[in-house]
């Protein structure tokens, strides 16, 4: 593909979204990319995204391997600044504010919105103390008021029956399908609006699967949801909406049903179909 | 079929492992002669009576331990002035320790196997370890009290003993008054002492002062006097009883018992007896002070300021090697200064420790404490408090010698963190700080325990640069004890590496330092080894409780 052809497509996409909004109710914006373009040293990753996702929604972003959408994913908590050598151009608006302003202090934007991994990451400490960890960071140290909220957490996480007797063991001794759901719970302990989920089931087992699924459709009662996955069923079962996006650039966004069966670009149709990626 | 032998590689396999073998083996080698050179020497030997005639036909009496033996050969003996007699190819030559320093010049002699008449070991002959002089051999005559003869022949023995573990009892509660209570008062007038000259320096020294300071000085006088007189009463009653004994030659000396240490008939004891006698010996050589220019008694002082130099080191060493890691791996930009920095601090490493002995004299001993006497102590001058070899400036010397072994350690356990756990704490709103603190370091400090555990088996081992910055041969005082502030990081102090090379290589008496030097060695081998353990038993722990992070 030329750089001509993907200007146009990307202008395209512009028009695209305004349609959407003007033509649908207009949905809750939680989130809103405006030209985001983000270079790894002098190599352009993302080129020129624009969207908008919407509260209390899933949004799922699918596409090919190295297709950007884990680094679009990762500028909603700022994680890019950890790399060397990153450089954005544009805006990303967490409800209207200008994450990348001078003035976001970055601890506080992530405390906003929580992440989960790809791999489970749970710290070498306890169950108890890892859900408590991002409370401990905020000086809450009252031992009834982290009673309270771990147990809350680990309930909304759907891990409360299998670790209440055995909160002060090592993390580190559950399952790969606890650990990740302890992940998610130690996400959900200091309650973010948004929570991003980094292929949260690509290294679990089915039956992990299933439940993080099934979480992730509770989950949304009362947070907004970015995930990314690789598994185009999984983005089916549990988003509202999907993104498809494909070499650094946002090529379809829209309600998943859509998306799915009737999907406005070839590239996508052909994607979801099977026919590359 | 050799070739084939070659290509299968077992060569290699052979060759490595023989490798690791002979190093196993000389290491084990190493241990074994030390420890049994070492500890030999507390095994309480039988004493040998000769009766000898030297070359001119003289006849004597030869009384003393057989320590060592010699084949001379012939050329060799005839040049020393001996003759070797019925054509024999070797002078065959026994090295006795006679001890009775005091009447025969030196402890020890060669007698030429050749001129011993007879060899016996009489059950008699007793072996008396003496606070002076050295140990005397000879024979039990009787038990004096204030030159009277109370007991005996027969009766001695048991006698003596008794008088003497009465004596013994008394010597250390002088021991106790004298160190504790009289060093108690000493230290307290030297400190009222330096607070008058303080308060003088400043102007402020005035009538009332005069008068209150005059009180307390003569309070302490009063105390004083009190165990000055219980002193005298104790000195009077421990001299009381003495002991007559007779030596090779015949001649009857008299030992009061406040000189005596120890009494014993090796050659009537058991094998058990001597066992017990064996580990009593290794008690006190462990927990006693060294008498007699270090040849004699223990080691204690040693082993205590080795140790608390060592901890003290540690606790120095740590905090600025991990810091510096720190910054050096995550905050520092990685680039070309950092890996200069790097290479600069590996480098330190190779420096050798003399020089950092020289830095620390002119740097921590010279300068800062110089200074710190200027601002803080200028009532004790011209007497110097920190501008004089201590030891803090040994225990701040040795922390910068092995500053780089934790700085390289540290940043290897900093490194190898997977990203994503600091990832998870910075995704939940932690900064960078709260997540090198709450995480990345407990997860780290496996490593950090590692480094320490090497600077401690280096540091243990130094002598060089402490020669330089706070080690003596005699220290009057521990650097810890009861008088307020306790830990006195200014005092000199004892170490067991400087004291294996003032006994083995600066004592008068070569022959008795010998076994000392290797049962020192052998307990500085086992200080450090005991100190590593217990810091690899700490890293067990920390690396068992982050374990389950490789998967």
């Amino acid at each position: 593909m030329t750089t001509e052809a993907r200007k146009t497509h990307a202008i395209d996409i512009n028009a695209l979204n305004r349609a959407d909004k003007s033509g649908r109710d207009k949905f809750d914006t939680c989130i809103s990319v405006q030209d985001l373009n983000l270079f790894y040293g002098s190599k352009q990753a993302l080129h020129k995204v624009s969207m908008e996702m919407p509260r209390k929604k899933v949004t799922a972003y699918i596409g090919p391997s190295g297709c950007g959408k884990s680094t679009l994913l990762r500028c909603i908590n700022r994680m890019n600044d950890l790399v060397d050598g990153v450089t954005i151009q544009g805006k990303l608006l967490l409800d209207g504010e200008d994450i990348y302003d001078k003035n976001i202090n970055v601890a506080a934007l992530r405390r906003r919105v929580g992440m989960v991994f790809q791999k489970p990451n749970p710290f070498p400490k306890s169950i108890y103390e890892n859900v408590a960890y991002g409370l401990r960071i905020q000086g809450i140290n009252d031992r009834r008021v982290l009673d309270e909220i771990v147990e809350k957490s680990l309930r909304g996480a759907a891990l409360w029956d299998e670790a209440k007797d055995r909160l002060n063991d090592n993390a580190l001794g559950m399952s790969g399908g606890q650990q990740q759901r302890l992940v998610i719970a130690r996400a959900i302990a200091i309650e973010p609006e948004v929570i991003l989920l980094d292929e949260p089931a690509s290294a679990l087992d089915p039956i992990s699967t299933l439940k993080i699924e099934e979480l992730i459709d509770e989950l949304k009662e009362k947070y907004t949801i970015v995930i990314v996955t690789h598994n185009m069923q999984q983005a089916a079962r549990v988003s509202d909406y999907t993104a498809f996006m494909y070499m650094g650039e946002l090529i379809e966004f829209g309600e998943t049903s859509e998306l799915f069966t009737n999907p406005s670009k070839k590239q996508t149709e052909d994607y979801i179909t099977g026919r590359y990626g | 079929m050799i070739k084939a032998w070659f290509k299968s590689g077992s060569p290699w396999i052979w060759m490595t492992a023989g490798a690791v073998s002979i190093n196993l083996l000389l290491v084990g080698g190493l241990l074994v002669l030390i420890a049994i050179r070492g500890l030999g020497h507390f095994w309480p030997a039988n004493i040998v009576e000769y009766q000898y005639q030297n070359q001119q036909g003289q006849n004597s009496v030869i009384i003393g331990e057989e320590v060592d033996e010699s084949l001379l050969p012939e050329a060799q003996a005839r040049a020393a002035g001996f003759e070797v007699l019925n054509g024999a190819k070797y002078l065959h030559q026994y090295l006795v320790k006679t001890g009775n320093r005091d009447i025969l010049g030196s402890d020890f002699r060669w007698i030429q196997d050749q001129y011993i008449r007879q060899k016996s070991n009489p059950l008699d002959l007793i072996a008396v370890e003496r606070r002076e002089w050295g140990n005397f051999y000879g024979r039990l005559l009787a038990v004096k009290q204030n030159g009277q003869v109370i007991a005996d022949g027969e009766q001695a023995w048991p006698v003596a003993q008794e008088k003497l573990a009465e004596a013994l009892a008394l010597f250390d509660e002088i021991d106790s008054l004298q160190d504790k209570d009289v060093g108690a008062i000493n230290y307290d007038l030297e400190r009222l002492r330096l607070k008058q000259r303080a308060l003088e320096l400043k102007n402020q020294w005035n009538g009332t002062k005069s008068q209150e300071f005059a009180a307390q000085k003569l309070a302490y006088e009063e105390q004083y006097k009190v165990i000055q007189a219980q002193l005298g009463k104790l000195n009077q009653e421990i001299k009381t009883y003495s002991i007559m004994v007779s030596e090779a030659g015949g001649r009857e000396i008299n030992i009061p018992l406040n000189r005596v240490v120890k009494l014993t008939r090796p050659n009537a004891m058991s094998v058990l007896d001597k066992s017990i006698e064996y580990v009593k010996n290794f008690k006190s050589f462990i927990t006693e002070d060294p008498r007699e220019a270090n040849t004699e008694g223990g080691i204690f002082p040693a082993i205590f300021g080795t140790v608390l130099m060592v901890m003290l080191m540690a606790v120095v060493v740590t905090p600025f090697g991990v810091i510096a890691a720190v910054y050096l791996r995550e905050y520092a930009k990685q680039g070309f200064i950092t890996r200069i920095i790097r290479i600069a601090v590996n480098n330190l490493a190779g420096v050798p420790s003399i020089v950092y002995g020289v830095f620390g004299l002119g740097f921590f001993v010279y300068i800062i404490g110089g200074n710190i006497d200027k601002i803080f102590f200028p009532e004790a001058a011209p007497a110097p408090v920190f501008g004089t070899p201590g030891l803090l400036w040994a225990s701040l010397t040795l922390a910068l010698l092995t500053l780089p072994v934790v700085i390289v350690a540290t940043e290897e356990g900093l490194s190898r963190i997977p990203k994503s756990i600091r990832e998870g704490s910075l995704a939940l709103g932690a900064t960078k700080a709260e997540t090198l603190w709450r995480t990345v370091l407990p997860m780290a400090s496996p490593a950090i325990m590692t480094g320490l555990i090497l600077a401690v088996a280096r540091a243990a081992g130094e002598v060089a640069p402490l020669m330089l910055v706070g080690v003596v041969k005699l220290a009057p005082t521990l650097p810890l004890d009861g008088n307020f502030p306790y830990l006195h990081l200014d005092r000199k102090f004892m170490h067991l590496g400087f004291h294996i090379y003032d006994v083995g290589f600066q004592s008068p008496n070569v022959e008795a330092a010998r076994p000392l030097v290797y049962a020192t060695s052998l307990l500085l081998v086992m200080v450090i080894i005991g100190l590593n353990m217990f810091a690899i038993a700490i890293r067990n722990n920390l690396r068992e409780k982050y374990r389950a992070l490789e998967n």
